[in-house]
């Protein structure tokens, strides 16, 4: 197996597994994630132990797989060259925030709920690429 | 296979959602399955960390599938179809302890999905990408970038519910 075809089975396995876990978790369920976020309301914290089961597995196996000089199928890591908080990162998060909080979806359980035949995520991923192309074609920087 | 009744502990019923308030407060609480799920998301991060040498943003796969060519795209697509099949494979095997919703404004998910789709190309991330990986790696930026989104995903949610009135 090439190298190339190597990558392509680890980011299906991957994806998979991120699947898995999306909807083991119920993040699929846009109402699991609005009850996160209202916190006026009938509060579930479910999504504070998702992330945190997650960043607590990640946190630690990322000490050790960021100490190899490369990773397994590539020639280097692709981690963000920027390290500066900055306007742009202000005001897209929370841009996002918003969206979220209209909907329900953030982009993986958006696109995971697609297994599910749901109308909404059939729309809700319409729109993610709408709002991806408004920004490469009017807002990104140009260089 | 059926799954452990573990996983669907405490799943909530959603009908008596807002008759049970008074009852408690965190009746749809599903500490069990979110941790199980989270740390399968943990896992699939490091997966891909590890082999690849990516990180496991959702928004950032996605953008990045919509625009790039070739092998930079292949991977891309696999992921999110694994993602896709993933999801699937679970509730086919468990079917989901909850209704889907139905007859929610499609126009007003439709803006949902645009201002996510902006926002986190803009942003750099979403709670994969930033949430889970950047807070993984002590990263200042998605830390910054994961208050912004919370705070103003409950500033939404707020507006929406609870000003509006919209059940969501």
């Amino acid at each position: 197996m090439t190298h190339a075809a190597a990558r392509n089975a680890s980011a299906l396995a991957a994806g998979l597994l991120f699947g898995l876990g999306l909807a083991i978790s119920q993040m699929v369920n846009p109402r699991k994630v609005l009850d996160f976020l209202d916190v006026a309301g009938n509060w579930d914290p479910s999504l504070v132990l998702v992330l945190g089961g997650a960043v607590g597995v990640a946190m630690l196996a990322f000490r050790f797989v960021l100490k190899r000089r490369q990773p397994i199928f590539d020639g280097e890591f692709h981690l963000p060259k920027t390290t500066k908080v900055d306007r742009r990162l202000l005001v897209g998060s929370a841009i996002f925030g918003v969206g979220w909080g209209i909907g329900g979806y953030c982009p993986g359980p958006g696109i995971a709920a697609l297994s599910a035949a749901s109308v909404e995520a059939l729309v809700f991923v319409a729109g993610l690429a709408f709002g991806s192309f408004l920004y490469q074609r009017f807002a990104a920087p140009r260089d | 296979m059926k799954p452990q009744p573990i996983l669907r502990a405490g799943a909530p019923e959603r009908d008596n959602r807002h008759n049970s308030r008074r009852v408690s407060r965190v009746a749809n609480f599903t500490p069990a399955s979110a941790l199980i799920g989270g740390a399968l998301i943990g896992i699939s991060a490091t997966l891909l960390l590890w082999l690849n040498g990516r990180i496991a943003g959702v928004s950032g796969i996605m953008h990045g599938a919509l625009q790039r060519r070739g092998d930079d795209a292949v991977w891309r697509w696999l992921f999110l179809a694994g993602l896709i099949a993933g999801a699937g494979a679970w509730l086919w095997l468990a079917p989901p302890a909850f209704a889907p919703r139905a007859g929610y404004s499609l126009p007003l998910v439709l803006l949902a999905g645009a201002l996510v789709g902006f926002g986190t190309a803009q942003g750099g991330g979403c709670t994969s990408g930033h949430g889970v990986c950047g807070i993984s790696r002590l990263s200042a930026r998605s830390i910054v970038a994961t208050l912004a989104f919370l705070v103003t995903g409950m500033a939404s949610v707020f507006v929406v519910r609870h000003l509006f009135g919209v059940a969501s």
